[in-house]
């Protein structure tokens, strides 16, 4: 597929997850406002009321029923797409579990902020970090651009055959989700012919029959049933087994898009930034990527060997993409924008740390733990985290595994 | 195509003939109340339908993997979910409809849910699904309390009922409050069907299934269902004690389109008779849940319930301009 012509649209990041929604052929829309993922709400409301897409849009009355209707519309065969934040993905957690649980692939964009008490309307993870376990695959973008783009992927990840997971797409609060920025967009019909038509796949019924995975009258199917000890474990591993699946579909289905977009973020599965020959590093999640790395070319102009992963595709998590990226490496800080709060450490530390823990030539470690409450984060604290780097790699001493940074203490 | 329901005559004979799309061989009680409810909406069912369910005792004894009573399309997701579940269902088929994705045919979808799925945790996804206006029939089986965990009080357990949350101790006798008038909270959505339905009177209930079945819009069904291990009562006599609820005016049988009441014939009898309304204690005295009730020292709570009884049939008549 040759690169295709794009438009450059001035668009934040909510009306850039609401413009890929829009051209991905979406046949129900369940949703309910929170800031900051109203804007996502408000924009489709409108693409409904002006008829400029073929969508049920169904105006839910908590974000348990968004998920809800999602969930059973998908199991009817349509393509569905919901959005939330913080105490709205909070208050859908049950259902985020029998979403995975189900196999229904829900597409829903998570504008990422933080979780009450206190309440607080700006960026951090802390929202979706409580979902790590929940079955859900995640993506993280890095600015509004990124947001289109894994919209769109996101349902060719999340449909295909052999995942058939729910697909979130993580965009910071705020940072990208009111910050104006151009967004080239690709023709209506580039998308559609991308995202294809929702296929289900052919399951086995109750009386051995092959029919399709969905509620038909025509192939009557039994779906969410009381599944005890005796079943239960191998439903539970199969989910797992398609997670293992989905590293390579949404490497494939990275690298198909870009082909069409000129556009890539690493390998689709993390990305890596100047890290080759550096020897310290760091490991970010979203927007804040997007100052490291300004901050990562000015200490490369000072002959200081810095470099950044960023994390992607946190669930499934890309353990040998990690492997390779950080093996080697002198010195590693894991950044954290949620905490697990005894756990030692955030949650992106705990992952990253377990990677690399069976690798002989493993870095030292360090966390800190950043931005909660949207907390801004600043070059000059990055820079701080650097330094505090190469000290680690001159000693080889790392002298406190957990800090905070950007907080009075 | 299917016969309208006016146009739907049947002898006891013919309905018995109707396929079952509930099968037989699921694992509720014997004497269960809730799996006769099931049995008779599906029967009632005019075409193609999709069915989802509530967690609880009929989503546990009809689908234990990898066996299901569903000969239809059935799903479940969670507990409070049964009206959500049918909202979703109903905006996909007709979106998919619409866009020539499936069959084009009309699909009437019907969620079953308890009463502690209806009048407690179900309840805001229910009231949003009846706002919203979604074309579909919801079926409350109530068997007044958490049969599925135990039999724990629930906002459609009677007064002066014992559960193992609403202990008949020595200082309360059994639950302090009166149930929750669900029904009429469902009229006052200004939906265009509810009705309330009894197990003992079988045909009235198919009726009316067929009904909000048919009706554009959602529709209601309250239907009294007996549960022998919660109400402590025969296996054998959960119709007859079905059949007492609404002898009693404890359970009236009704419907209402677009608020207007109307009582059903079973009830319509007592109201044209008073003398043929029999006491609570009729009804009450058939369940151990209510045993502690015929001490004497609890004679005022049988009494409330009476009063209690009276003041929402009076209420009833009044909305049915009959009184």
């Amino acid at each position: 597929m040759a690169k295709v012509e794009q438009k450059i649209v001035p668009l934040n990041g909510d009306n850039a997850v609401a413009y890929a929604v829009k051209q991905c052929d979406v046949d129900v829309v369940a949703a309910y406002p929170i800031t900051p993922q109203t804007i996502i709400v408000e924009k489709f409301s409108e693409y409904v009321a002006d008829g400029e897409v073929d969508t049920a849009f169904v105006c839910v009355e908590s974000e348990h029923t968004a998920m809800t209707c999602s969930i059973t519309a998908s199991a009817t065969g349509a393509r569905t797409f919901t959005a939330t934040a913080s105490a709205g993905l909070a208050l859908m957690h049950e259902m985020l579990g029998v979403a995975s649980g189900c196999r229904t692939p829900v597409v829903m964009s998570v504008v990422n902020r933080a979780l009450s008490a206190p309440i607080n309307i700006h960026c951090d993870h802390s929202d979706a970090m409580c979902e790590r376990d929940i079955g859900w695959i995640q993506i993280y973008a890095e600015n509004s651009q990124e947001a289109y783009d894994s919209i769109i992927q996101a349902f060719k990840i999340a449909e295909n055959l052999d995942v058939m997971l729910p697909t979130m797409v993580g965009l910071d609060g705020f940072v990208l989700s009111h910050t104006l920025e151009n967004v080239s967009i690709l023709p209506d019909d580039a998308v559609k012919k991308f995202v294809g038509e929702r296929q289900v796949p052919q399951v086995m019924n109750h009386e051995g029959e092959l029919v399709p995975f969905k509620l038909d009258p025509a192939k009557p199917l039994t779906i969410g049933p009381l599944d005890l000890h005796d079943y239960y474990f191998e439903h539970k591993r199969q989910q797992e087994e398609s997670m293992i699946k989905a590293l390579d579909v949404i490497k494939k289905v990275h690298d198909e898009y870009s082909k069409q977009s000129g556009r890539t973020y690493g390998n689709g599965l993390v990305e890596a930034y100047r890290l080759d020959d550096a020897e310290i590093v760091t490991v970010c999640m979203g927007s804040t990527a997007g100052t490291v790395k300004t901050v990562v070319d000015e200490l490369r102009e000072k002959g200081i060997k810095a470099g950044l992963l960023r994390i992607r595709a946190f669930r499934p998590l890309p353990v040998k993409d990690i492997i390779s990226n950080l093996a080697g490496k002198k010195a590693v800080a894991v950044m954290d924008r949620a905490c697990s709060f005894g756990g030692n450490g955030g949650p992106l530390f705990h992952e990253i740390r377990h990677a690399v823990y069976d690798v002989p030539n493993r870095p030292k470690l360090v966390n800190y733990v950043y931005g909660l409450g949207g907390r801004d984060m600043q070059p000059h604290m990055i820079e701080t985290i650097y330094n505090e780097l190469q000290k680690i790699a001159q000693t080889g001493q790392v002298e406190e595994t957990v800090q905070f940074i950007g907080l009075r203490e | 195509m299917v016969k309208k329901l006016s146009e739907w005559k049947f002898t006891s004979k013919e309905f018995a003939q109707i396929p079952e799309k509930f099968a037989s061989g699921h694992r509720a009680c014997a004497g269960c109340g809730p799996a006769i409810v099931l049995r008779l909406v599906m029967k009632a069912a005019r075409g193609p339908i999709i069915a989802t369910n509530a967690t609880g005792c009929m989503e546990v004894v009809s689908t234990i993997y990898p066996y299901t009573s569903w000969k239809i399309p059935w799903m479940h997701t969670a507990f409070e979910t049964a009206a959500a579940n049918a909202s979703g269902i109903e905006s996909a088929l007709k979106i998919l409809r619409k866009k020539g994705k499936i069959k084009d045919e009309h699909v009437d979808v019907v969620a079953f849910a308890g009463d502690g799925g209806t009048f407690d945790i179900g309840f805001q996804a229910l009231s949003g699904a009846v706002e919203r206006g979604h074309d579909f029939l919801y079926v409350l089986y109530d068997n007044e309390a958490y049969m599925n965990t135990g039999i724990q009080r629930s906002g459609g357990t009677p007064r002066g009922a014992w559960t193992t949350t609403s202990p008949a101790g020595k200082v309360i006798p059994g639950k302090a409050e009166h149930k929750k008038p669900i029904a009429d909270i469902m009229v006052a959505h200004e939906m265009p069907y509810v009705a309330t339905a009894n197990i003992a009177y079988w045909k009235d209930l198919v009726i009316k299934a067929r009904k909000g079945m048919e009706v554009n819009g959602p529709a209601f069904l309250h239907a009294f269902a007996p549960c022998p291990r919660g109400w402590r009562s025969e296996n054998e006599k959960t119709v007859e004690i079905a059949r007492l609820a609404t002898e009693t005016c404890v359970f009236p049988l009704w419907e209402a389109e677009y608020g207007e009441y109307k009582l059903s014939a079973p009830s319509k009898a007592i109201a044209l008779k008073p003398e043929r309304k029999k006491p609570v204690e009729a009804y009450l005295k058939t369940q151990r849940r209510f045993r502690h009730l015929f001490k004497p020292e609890n004679k005022h709570v049988l009494e409330e319930i009476q009063s209690e009884v009276d003041r929402r049939w009076k209420k009833l008549l009044k909305a049915c301009e009959i009184a």
